[in-house]
C-alpha cells in the first residue's frame, strides 16, 4: 500500500517542489528532480507488473479514507491496482519518465523551465490518479486534473493570445464531455448505489432496465468522446499542438487522450450489457478513424499531419471498442502510445532543429543530418502503417479482423482509414527527411541531430515501436496472445458476443491484405513524393475537394458559427436587452409605481436615509402597536 | 454565555474602532474580528463535546408581544458563524494596503454589520432574527455609499439606493409575514413556529412573504437587478461583504425559517422555484461570459452560483442541503478570493476592464499563480471546495429531475467559458502599459490568499468533518420540511 500511494505522491512531491523552488535550482537538478519522481514509480510500478506476469502479485483495492461521506452517503478515496490499471501505469510512469528526460535537454533554453516540469509532473499524478482511482469519482478528480495539466501545457508560451485561445478550447470542449461523464456517475450512484468500480461489479445488471444501461453508457461514453477527441468534439486536439512538443507527445498522444479508451475498458461489465451503445461507440470511432485520416492527408504542419494521425488512431481504438474486442483497444493504445510519443519526439527534434519551422514544405532531406532522428521516425512510421513485423501491425490487425468479424462497413472504413494512414505518414517521411533541404540557408547551416537526452528516448521508443508486437501475437498461428490472457481478470464475460471466431485461412487472408494495401500505400507515396518530387500546394492554392480538406471540412467556422457567435450574442443580448431593459426595467416600473402612489399619501420621497431609519422604527412599534391588540 | 460573547464581541469593538481614532481603528477591529473567530473557535469545541446537540441561550425580552432574546448554535449556524468570523478579519485585512478615509466608521461599520450577521445566524426568535436582519442591512448600506470609488456618484447613489430600497422592502414583506404567523403560535419562538397547523392556503400564500425577502437578498432570479450595480459602486470590502457573507443570510434562512416553518407552502411553490433558480443558473453563465468589468462579471457569476444553491435546498434532500451548505462555505472564501483578486488589479492598474488589461502574468507570476487557484475553485475543478458543493448539488438536482441537472450542469461549462476568457484577457498575452509595470504581491496579500487556498482545499480534500457536522441539523430541517 505504501509503494502503491508513493507512485501517486511521488510526482505530486515534484510538482511541489518544483512550483515552489524550482526558480532556484539549477535547471539540471530541476528536471532531473522531476524525472527522478517519475523514474521511482516506474520501477515500482515495473515491480508490480511483474508480479502481475508471473501471478504473484494479487488485485489491489484499497479505501484510504472517506472522501465525502454524511449519513448513508459515502464517496470514498480509494486505489484499485489490477493488471488493467498496472498496464496503463507502465505507460504513464515508462513513456512519461523518457519524455521528462528529452524535455531536460528540449526545454532548456526556455525561461519557465522549472513551471514546464511542475506541470509535467502534476499531470503525472492526476493521471495515475486516473488509472489507479477505485470508483468513478476518484477517476473524475484525475479526469478533470489532467484537463487542467492539458490546459496549462498548451497554454505554456502564455504571451501568444492563439495558444491561449486553443488551451481554453481544450478545457472547454473537455468540460462539454465531462458534464456527460458527471451525468453517467449521478445515474450510476443514484441507481446502483456505488460508484466504487469491484462493488459495481457484483451489481445483477439483468435487473435493471435496459434502458438504464443504455443511457448510463452513453453518457460515460460522451465523456470519452470529449478526452479522447471523437467526432463531435475533436476539434481541441489538433490546436492543442500550440504546446510544447513534448506536451504533445506525452499528454496528446500517448496518455491522457487514451483515458476514454481507459475507462471504457474500466466499464466494460456495464458496456457489454449494452450493444446499442456498443454500436455507436463502434460507428462513432469508425467515422472519426476515416474522416481524422483525410484531414492528415493534406496538412502540410508536421505536428498538426500527427495530431489528425491520432485522432484518427484513436477513432480506431474506439471502434476495437464498440466491436467488443477490448484487448485489441489496450494493445493499440500501447503500440500506439510507443510509435506515435516516438513519433512525435522525432518531429520534436526536427523543429529543434529546425529552430521552430513546422511547416514539412520547408524541410526535406533531413535524413542525412539526422540519421537518428531518421531512423527511429521510419521504425515508427513503418509502425503505424501496419508493416509486418512492427507492433502497429499485430495491434491494427485485430482491430480490423474483429471489425470484419462484426460488421464488414466498419471493416471496410476502418481499412480505408489504414491506407490513408501510411500514405499521409509516408507522404511525411519522404518530405521531411528525402530529396533536397528546401529551408533557408541559415537554417541549412545549423543543421545537426540532436543531443543524446533527445535521441535515447527516440531510440528505446522505437525499439518498443519495432518489437511491442510480440505482447499480442496473434493466436490463428498458433503463438500464445499474452496480453489477452493478461487482461482477461478485469474483462467480464460478454453475454452478446459471439462464439464463433473467424476461419484461419479469412485471418490470414485479412493480414495479408491490410499488409498489401499498406506497402501499396507507402509505394504510391513514394512514387509521388520521391520519384515525382511532387510537393503539397502554396496556401490558398488548393481548390475543389481538396480545398474542403485542406481546411478541415471548415468545422471549425461551423461549430463558430453554430455555438460560439450565438453565445456571444446571447449573452450581449441577454444582458442590454433583457436584464436591464425587461427585468430592471419590472423592479423600476414597480418601484416608481408605488414612489407615485406613496407621493400621492404624503410627500415622504426625501431621500434621505433618516427617514427610511425613523419608518423603520416606527414601523417596528407599529407591530408591537398591533400585536398588543391582538393579544390583548 | 459564550454564545452571547461571541455575538457582543463584534458589537463591543465596533464601538472601541470607532472610539479609538482613525489612526488605530484597522488594528482595533482586526483585534476585534481575530477574538470573535477565537470565540467561534470555542463555540465549535463545545458543540462537539455537545455530541451536536445545539446550544442554547434565552432570556426573556419583552413579555408582551412574547419576544425572547433567544439564541441557539446547531452545525448549521456555526458553519455560517465560522464563515462570516473567518471572513470579516481577513477583509478587514484586505484593507490595509488602502488609505481609507473616516477609517474609524469604516471599520466601526464592518464589525457593525458582523454583529448584525451572527445574530441572524444564532437567533431562535423570529422578532429577534428580524430585528438582526435589518440590522445587517444598515452598515453595508453606509459602506458602499459613502466609501465607493465609482467617480459618477450620481450613478453610485442610484444604485446603491436601489439595493437598499428592493432589499429593505423585501423585508417588510416578512415582517408581516412573521406578525400573520404570530396571530396563531403566540410567540416568535423559533420551535413554536415549526409547529404551527396552518392551513394550505395560508401557507401557499404566506410562502411568498418569506421568500420575497429571501430571494431579494440571495438573489434568485428574476430579483437580481440590483445585485451587479451594486456590487460594483461597492467599495470591494463592502462587495466582499456582501457576496461572501451577507446573500448566505438569504439561503440560510430558507434552511432555517422557511422550510421548516412554510413545509405545505414550499412543496406547493417548489417546482416554480427550482426552475427560477435554474434559470438564474444559465441566465447568470450566460450574462457573464462577454462582460468586460472584471467586478460585473464576478457578479454575474456570483448569481449563477447561488441560483445552484437554492435549487440545491428546495430539493429537500440529503444531498442537496449538505451540497447547498458546504457551497455557501465554499462561495463565501472562493467569491472573497476573486473580488479581492480584483481589488489588487483595480488598485494597481486603475482599471476594471479586462479588455485594457493582459499580461499580468509575466510579470507577477505570483499573482498570477493564486489567482489561477482561485478560479479553478470557482470553475469547481475536483480536490477544490466549490466541487463538493456543485457535485452534491448538481447530484440533488438529479434526484429532483434529470433534465433539470443537465440544465444546471451547464453551469461546469459556461464557467469554465468565462472565467478562463476573464483569466485569459485579463493576465495572459502580452503587457501593455497599463500592466507592465504591475507589482507583484506583498506578504500581506499573499498572506490573504494563502488563507483562502488553504481553505479551498481543506474543504476540498476532507469535507467529511465539515458534513458530519451538519447531520443534526439537516435532520430537524427535514423532518419539519416533510412533515
Amino acid at each position: 500500500m505504501v509503494n502503491l500511494l508513493l507512485i501517486i505522491l511521488l510526482p505530486l512531491l515534484g510538482f511541489f517542489v518544483n512550483a515552489l523552488v524550482g526558480k532556484k535550482l539549477p535547471k539540471s537538478v530541476s528536471g532531473g528532480f522531476a524525472s527522478l519522481m517519475i523514474f521511482i514509480p516506474f520501477v515500482i510500478s515495473t515491480s508490480y507488473f511483474v508480479g502481475f506476469v508471473n501471478g504473484s502479485q494479487q488485485k489491489l483495492d484499497i479505501d484510504i479514507y472517506n472522501w465525502i461521506a454524511f449519513g448513508d452517503f459515502k464517496i470514498t478515496f480509494g486505489l484499485l491496482l489490477d493488471q488493467l490499471s498496472a498496464t496503463w501505469l507502465m505507460v504513464v510512469t515508462g513513456i512519461g519518465f523518457l519524455i521528462h528526460l528529452y524535455s531536460i535537454s528540449y526545454m532548456h533554453d526556455d525561461e519557465k523551465f522549472h513551471n514546464f516540469f511542475s506541470y509535467l509532473n502534476l499531470f503525472i499524478f492526476f493521471m495515475l490518479l486516473l488509472v489507479l482511482g477505485n470508483n468513478f469519482l476518484i477517476t473524475f478528480i484525475g479526469w478533470e486534473g489532467v484537463g487542467l495539466c492539458s490546459y496549462l501545457l498548451i497554454g505554456f508560451w502564455f504571451k501568444n493570445q492563439d495558444y491561449n485561445n486553443a488551451a481554453k478550447k481544450a478545457f472547454v470542449m473537455n468540460r462539454v464531455g465531462d458534464l456527460g461523464f458527471l451525468l453517467g456517475i449521478f445515474f450510476i450512484l443514484y441507481y446502483l448505489k456505488t460508484l466504487n468500480f469491484t462493488q459495481l461489479q457484483a451489481v445483477n445488471l439483468e435487473l435493471l432496465p435496459h434502458g438504464l444501461i443504455v443511457a448510463i453508457t452513453m453518457l460515460l461514453f460522451v465523456g470519452a468522446i470529449g478526452k479522447s477527441a471523437q467526432i463531435p468534439l475533436y476539434t481541441w486536439l489538433p490546436d492543442a499542438m500550440a504546446g510544447p512538443t513534448p506536451v504533445s507527445a506525452l499528454i496528446h498522444a500517448a496518455t491522457m487522450v487514451t483515458a476514454g479508451i481507459y475507462m471504457l475498458v474500466r466499464a466494460n461489465f456495464l458496456f457489454i450489457h449494452a450493444p446499442e451503445t456498443m454500436m455507436i461507440v463502434a460507428a462513432i470511432g469508425a467515422a472519426t478513424a476515416i474522416f481524422a485520416a483525410t484531414v492528415g492527408v493534406l496538412q502540410n504542419d508536421i505536428k498538426k499531419v500527427l495530431a489528425y494521425s491520432t485522432v484518427s488512431q484513436l477513432g480506431l481504438m474506439f471502434l476495437a471498442l464498440g466491436v467488443g474486442a477490448f484487448t485489441s483497444g489496450v494493445f493499440h493504445v500501447v503500440t500506439h502510445a510507443f510509435f506515435k510519443a516516438c513519433l512525435f519526439l522525432g518531429s520534436g527534434s526536427v523543429i529543434h532543429a529546425l529552430h521552430g519551422e513546422q511547416d514539412i514544405r520547408n524541410m526535406g532531406g533531413l535524413k542525412k543530418w539526422m540519421p537518428i532522428t531518421f531512423w527511429t521516425f521510419l521504425i515508427s512510421s513503418l509502425a503505424i502503417s501496419g508493416i509486418f513485423p512492427f507492433s502497429g501491425f499485430f495491434s491494427k490487425d485485430e482491430i480490423l479482423a474483429s471489425a470484419f468479424e462484426h460488421n464488414k462497413v466498419l471493416w471496410v472504413v476502418a481499412s480505408l482509414a489504414s491506407l490513408l494512414t501510411a500514405f499521409y505518414m509516408f507522404r511525411l517521411v519522404f518530405l521531411t527527411f528525402t530529396g533536397n533541404f528546401r529551408g533557408i540557408e541559415e537554417q541549412k547551416h545549423h543543421l545537426h541531430e540532436s543531443p543524446a537526452l533527445i535521441t535515447i528516448p527516440l531510440i528505446i521508443l522505437a525499439v518498443l515501436a519495432a518489437v511491442g508486437g510480440a505482447m499480442g501475437l496473434p493466436e490463428f498461428l498458433g503463438f500464445h496472445h499474452w496480453l489477452k490472457g493478461f487482461l482477461s481478470p478485469v474483462l467480464a464475460t460478454n453475454p452478446h458476443a459471439e462464439a464463433h471466431g473467424l476461419s484461419h485461412s479469412t485471418e490470414l487472408m485479412l493480414m495479408g491484405g491490410a499488409f498489401a494495401g499498406a506497402v501499396a500505400s507507402i509505394a504510391y507515396a513514394y512514387i509521388k513524393y520521391v520519384k515525382g518530387g511532387a510537393l503539397p500546394a502554396n496556401d490558398g492554392e488548393e481548390s475543389g475537394v481538396g480545398k474542403l480538406v485542406y481546411n478541415k471540412y471548415y468545422i471549425d467556422e461551423i461549430y463558430n458559427a453554430l455555438f460560439v457567435k450565438p453565445s456571444l450574442l446571447l449573452s450581449d443580448f441577454g444582458h442590454s436587452v433583457i436584464d436591464n431593459k425587461v427585468v430592471d426595467g419590472i423592479v423600476n416600473f414597480t418601484g416608481k409605481a408605488s414612489l407615485i402612489i406613496g407621493s400621492q399619501v404624503r410627500k415622504i420621497q426625501s431621500g434621505y436615509i433618516g427617514f427610511y431609519l425613523l419608518a423603520m422604527v416606527l414601523s417596528m412599534v407599529a407591530i408591537f402597536v398591533y400585536s398588543f391588540m391582538i393579544t390583548g | 454565555m459564550l454564545l452571547l460573547i461571541t455575538l457582543f464581541l463584534p458589537l463591543l469593538f465596533a464601538l472601541l474602532t470607532y472610539l479609538s481614532g482613525n489612526r488605530y481603528a484597522k488594528y482595533v477591529a482586526l483585534l476585534g474580528g481575530l477574538l470573535a473567530f477565537v470565540g467561534c473557535n470555542l463555540l465549535k469545541q463545545s458543540l462537539v463535546s455537545n455530541q451536536l446537540e445545539p446550544l442554547g441561550y434565552t432570556h426573556d425580552w419583552i413579555a408582551n408581544p412574547l419576544i425572547a432574546f433567544s439564541l441557539t448554535v446547531d452545525g448549521l449556524a456555526l458553519s455560517l458563524i465560522a464563515l462570516t468570523t473567518f471572513l470579516i478579519p481577513l477583509i478587514v485585512f484586505t484593507t490595509y494596503s488602502k488609505t481609507i478615509e473616516n477609517a474609524k466608521a469604516f471599520y466601526s461599520l464592518i464589525l457593525l454589520m458582523e454583529f448584525g450577521l451572527l445574530g441572524v445566524f444564532m437567533a431562535a426568535d423570529g422578532f429577534l432574527y428580524y430585528v438582526f436582519w435589518e440590522l445587517a442591512l444598515i452598515p453595508i448600506y453606509f459602506i458602499a455609499l459613502l466609501w465607493g470609488e465609482n467617480r459618477d456618484k450620481a450613478f453610485r447613489n442610484r444604485a446603491i439606493f436601489k439595493f437598499f430600497v428592493y432589499t429593505l422592502a423585501g423585508s417588510l414583506f416578512m415582517l408581516i409575514g412573521f406578525i400573520y404567523l404570530y396571530q396563531y403560535s403566540g410567540s416568535f419562538s423559533i420551535q413554536s413556529l415549526y409547529t404551527l397547523n396552518l392551513s394550505n392556503t395560508e401557507q401557499v400564500v404566506l410562502f411568498w412573504a418569506f421568500f420575497i425577502a429571501f430571494a431579494i437578498k440571495i438573489p434568485v432570479f428574476p430579483f437580481h437587478t440590483w445585485q451587479p450595480d451594486t456590487y460594483k459602486e461597492a467599495p470591494t470590502a463592502g462587495t466582499m461583504l456582501l457576496s461572501g457573507i451577507m446573500l448566505k443570510m438569504g439561503l440560510y434562512s430558507l434552511l432555517r425559517w422557511l422550510l421548516p416553518v412554510l413545509p405545505h407552502g414550499v412543496e406547493f411553490w417548489t417546482p416554480y422555484v427550482i426552475v427560477l433558480a435554474t434559470i438564474g443558473v444559465l441566465y447568470g453563465s450566460i450574462i457573464a461570459i462577454k462582460q468586460d468589468d472584471l467586478k460585473k462579471l464576478l457578479a454575474y457569476s456570483s448569481f449563477a452560483h447561488v441560483g445552484l444553491i437554492t435549487a440545491g435546498i428546495f430539493t429537500l434532500t440529503r444531498e442537496g442541503m449538505q451540497g447547498a451548505i458546504v457551497q455557501m462555505f465554499a462561495h463565501g472564501f472562493n467569491v472573497v478570493g476573486l473580488f479581492y483578486a480584483a481589488e489588487i488589479i483595480l488598485q494597481r492598474t486603475g482599471t476594471l476592464s479586462i479588455s485594457q488589461l493582459g499580461g499580468i502574468r509575466s510579470v507577477a507570476p505570483k499573482f498570477a499563480t493564486v489567482f489561477m487557484i482561485v478560479v479553478l475553485a470557482s470553475v469547481a475543478l475536483p480536490t477544490t471546495n466549490a466541487f463538493i458543493g456543485e457535485f452534491l448539488l448538481l447530484f440533488a438536482s438529479f434526484q429532483y429531475n434529470t433534465w433539470l441537472a443537465v440544465a444546471a450542469g451547464f453551469t461546469i461549462i459556461f464557467s469554465a467559458v468565462y472565467m478562463l476568457r476573464m483569466y485569459q484577457l485579463s493576465m495572459l498575452g502580452e503587457t501593455n502599459e497599463k500592466t507592465a509595470g504591475f507589482q507583484d504581491l506583498n506578504w500581506q496579500e499573499m498572506l490573504v490568499f494563502v488563507l483562502i487556498i488553504m481553505g479551498i482545499f481543506q474543504i476540498g480534500l476532507v469535507p467529511s468533518s465539515f458534513l458530519g457536522m451538519m447531520e443534526n441539523s439537516i435532520d430537524q430541517i427535514l423532518s419539519f420540511s416533510l412533515r
